[in-house]
């Protein structure tokens, strides 16, 4: 093998092998941000002897067991400064021997549990206590095993940014005493669902880039889809995690379908259905009735995905049971009532009973303050006003759109649109 | 990216895995699917149940299993999401420790249309 070919494999590993060792280490040391640190150290140490040595049979437990002794030095080498410095009393003294012994057992411990220690890491994390984009990042990082460069990549901002954001997440981690641990009782529910919107923001940042040129950014499509995949093996009694798993294998598997040959986006209804992924769908269905199987009320990602499903099951446009998807809307709109579910409803109401009642629930949302930089809310009354033949009303609706979307594919097609009115 | 992973023991047997082979194939499969990238897996039944398909020059050729040049025999196949080739090596390595004998053929499958950029 190569250096590079090494390189190459040893990233492979990495990429496999960094959320469960920097979960392990975690549950060890109590802190994410030292336990990416000895992660860290134990990569750079495979970089420096796999290429000679070759790839261990066992990769996993070879950066493990190294790590494992960095943080045995670490510790050891801070109690010894400790003492130099004449800082502790005898009793503290004891209780740091103490931890070295803990330490040293709690690794000897079988692996029975990394799940477990998945889990707390996912739930670290997202915690509240960081911002939107920190969690993001953060995620990407230690669950996705993605570097600081190809975060700055996905998310087109410079890598100091997301160095910067990632370093100021872990000590705010340290800071506020984050416990590593997965939240209990009624903390539970908030604490999840902050996991579950993280994994949809990464997903919709690549399934629909709100910068850039591109319409979509697949790899962070992929990369939330495996994290909504591991949530589900991890979290299994909650139904809104096969909730969202669903929704993302049933968007994920239009991918191929939504793009046109220049790169342009395709709309749901004009999308060639044979180019949609049928094993992604089937895999979004059997998510979908897990969910459905553990029983409770219906939450959002339930709701959402119970919607997808219903266009992932009409063969043709015009084979849509839009009757039901404004059921599902009702019900989505009565639970988390907004203008963007509203607006996404009317669509519906205007597939189901016509353009003119689609019309009169939108015209109930133009004054709405949220919606005004809202692209969509002008697509879709121009749509609906291009359908009852209203042109002249329609164009400066879809101009109006163009304006408001941050999308250059999406901005020139709501153009063309406007330019192929009649009259 | 996703690739096919085709399995071929080189050999059939009609034995049924023994318990501690499925225990241990049971294991590497939560494994991968904990690691969020298996897409889909199974493992295929003796060629006996099986036919080959053929279209020449207009004709189709039926021929029922089993197959005699067993070396190219496919016995059972994954997909796997990842990031790239050396990741579903990584991957498959695991599955063929766990195999004992045999060789996986790994192809990437054609995601490409919307994954252009």
């Amino acid at each position: 093998m190569t250096a590079t070919e090494t390189h190459r494999a040893i990233d492979a590993v990495w990429r496999i092998e960094s959320p469960k060792l920097i979960a392990g280490l975690a549950r060890i040391v109590r802190d994410v941000g030292l336990a990416e640190d000895l992660a860290q150290d134990a990569l750079v140490a495979a970089l420096e002897q796999w290429p000679g040595s070759g790839i261990p049979r066992n990769p996993g437990a070879w950066l493990m067991g190294t790590a494992k002794h960095r943080a045995i030095d670490l510790l050891r080498r801070n109690t010894m400064l400790e003492r130099k410095h004449e800082a502790l009393g005898y009793e503290l003294e004891a209780r740091r021997e103490a931890t070295a012994r803990d330490l040293e057992a709690s690794m000897n411990e079988r692996q029975d549990d990394v799940g477990d220690d998945l889990l707390r890491l996912i739930f670290t994390a997202c915690h509240p206590v960081l911002s939107t984009e920190a969690r993001v990042a953060l995620t990407l990082r230690l669950l996705g095993g993605l570097t600081t460069a190809e975060i700055a990549r996905a998310y087109l901002v410079s890598e100091p940014t997301i160095a910067q954001r990632i370093v100021r997440a872990k000590r705010t981690l340290a800071e506020k005493r984050v416990p590593f641990e997965v939240p209990a009782g009624a903390e539970r529910e908030a604490r999840l669902s902050s996991v579950l919107e993280v994994i949809y923001l990464i997903f919709n940042e690549g399934y629909s880039a709100t910068a850039g040129d591109d319409w979509m950014r697949p790899s962070l499509c992929e990369d939330a889809l495996r994290l909504a995949r591991i949530l589900a093996e991890l979290a299994p009694q909650e139904p809104e995690v096969h909730g969202l798993a669903a929704l993302l294998e049933i968007q994920a598997s239009r991918s191929r379908a939504r793009v046109g040959p220049s790169g342009e986006p395709i709309v749901l209804f004009d999308q060639n259905r044979a180019l949609w992924d049928h094993l992604l769908i089937r895999r979004g269905l059997a998510a979908l009735a897990r969910a459905e199987a553990l029983g409770g009320a219906r939450g959002p990602y339930v709701l959402q995905a119970s919607i997808a499903a219903c266009h992932a099951r009409a063969r043709a446009p015009e084979e849509t049971d839009w009757p039901a998807i404004v059921r599902v809307y009702d019900e989505l709109a009565a639970l988390v009532p907004s203008p963007v579910v509203e607006l996404n409803r009317a669509v519906a109401v205007a597939m189901a009973h016509g353009p003119q009642a689609g019309l009169d629930i939108i015209d109930t949302l133009i004054a709405e303050p949220s919606l005004q930089r809202y692209h969509f809310l002008p697509t879709v009354r121009g749509d609906l006003l291009t359908r009852l033949g209203r042109y002249e009303e329609a164009r400066p609706e879809l101009e109006r759109a163009a304006s408001l979307t941050q999308n250059a594919r999406e901005r020139e097609l709501l153009l063309e649109r406007a330019r192929k009115l009649p009259g | 990216m996703r690739y096919m992973c085709l399995y071929k023991p080189g050999k059939e047997t009609d034995a049924p895995p023994t318990a501690e082979e499925m225990a241990a194939m049971g294991q590497l499969i939560e494994e991968m699917a904990r690691t969020g990238v298996l897409v889909a897996t199974d493992g295929l039944q003796s060629s006996k149940k099986g036919a080959r398909v053929k279209i020449s020059n207009g004709k189709f050729t039926v021929t029922d299993g089993p197959f005699t040049e067993t070396k190219e025999l496919i016995a059972g196949f994954a997909i796997v999401n990842v990031n790239s080739k050396e990741e579903a090596i990584e991957l498959t390595k695991r599955f063929l420790s766990v195999v004992g004998e045999g060789e996986s053929e790994i192809r990437a499958m054609h995601d490409v249309p919307a994954y252009a950029s």
